[in-house]
């Protein structure tokens, strides 16, 4: 960023021009958190109870372990998103804000990953590891 | 405005707070029996209970003001009436649905 031109003011801290890709993928993705979280949603309302086995038993389904894996990446796209212009808003400090959007984007592959590996477990290994898992012979 | 500050609250707290809590309980799933009880244990304490109460709202809230956002978007219900009873719906239906989520699961 230069200090002598109006130009050289401006260039590299105003508009990306990525406004509206940003926008729209904050409305695909809450789409994608209504339908999933909905059905998480209505799935924790309609089983028997809240057990290790029964809550396990469900995520390891085909159709429950797809819902949760896709749950998990729109609503971390979702958050990053939003968080993103949380960060815009009252981080003014432009390195500051930098590195925060830095560690946000991290965080938020991160903890994506680590849901989908979780879900992934429950759902692949589950059957072999179910005696293990549940404590019993 | 107030519809507005509850979205931007719920929306921030969900992938804050609930994201969290959405990985631990999906961590303590693929641990296992025990790391899942330690999870229902702690989210079985009074302030647990306060944090699921709070993030069910906060679900809710956001998924009615985010549906007031998607009729606002088509370029509707800016008409100063319509608009206002929109905004009153959308604070209380996030409140009744918390209520009955919660009253299903506690009367179960």
């Amino acid at each position: 960023m230069g200090n002598g031109t109006p130009i050289g003011r401006v260039r590299g801290v105003g508009s990306a021009h990525h406004g509206a890709q940003h926008w729209l993928v904050q409305r695909f993705t809450a789409v994608g958190n209504l339908v999933s979280v909905l059905f998480l949603v209505i799935s924790l309302l309609m089983l028997p109870n809240l057990s290790y086995g029964t809550v396990s038993g469900w995520m390891s389904d085909p159709l429950p372990a797809f819902m949760m894996a896709l749950l998990v990446i729109s609503t971390f796209w979702h958050a990053r998103l939003g968080l993103q212009v949380l960060v815009e808003d009252y981080v003014h400090d432009l390195g500051l804000r930098f590195a925060t959007v830095m560690l946000l984007n991290i965080a938020a592959v991160a903890g994506a990953g680590f849901g989908l590996f979780c879900i992934i477990r429950l759902a692949l290994a589950a059957p072999a590891l179910a005696p293990a898992l549940t404590g019993a012979a | 405005m107030l519809v507005s500050i509850l979205h931007r609250v719920s929306g921030d707290g969900m992938a804050l707070v609930g994201l969290g809590v959405l990985l631990w309980w999906l961590g303590a799933l693929a641990g296992g029996a025990e790391s899942y009880a330690t999870f229902a244990s702690v989210m079985g304490s009074p302030i647990g209970y306060v944090v699921l109460i709070g993030l069910t709202w906060a679900f809710f809230n956001h998924m009615s003001s985010g549906i007031r956002h998607f009729v606002l978007d088509m370029g509707a219900g800016y008409e100063l009436t319509t608009n206002r009873m929109f905004s009153m719906v959308s604070i209380a239906s996030g409140l009744l649905l918390t209520l009955a989520f919660w009253a299903v699961i506690l009367l179960k």
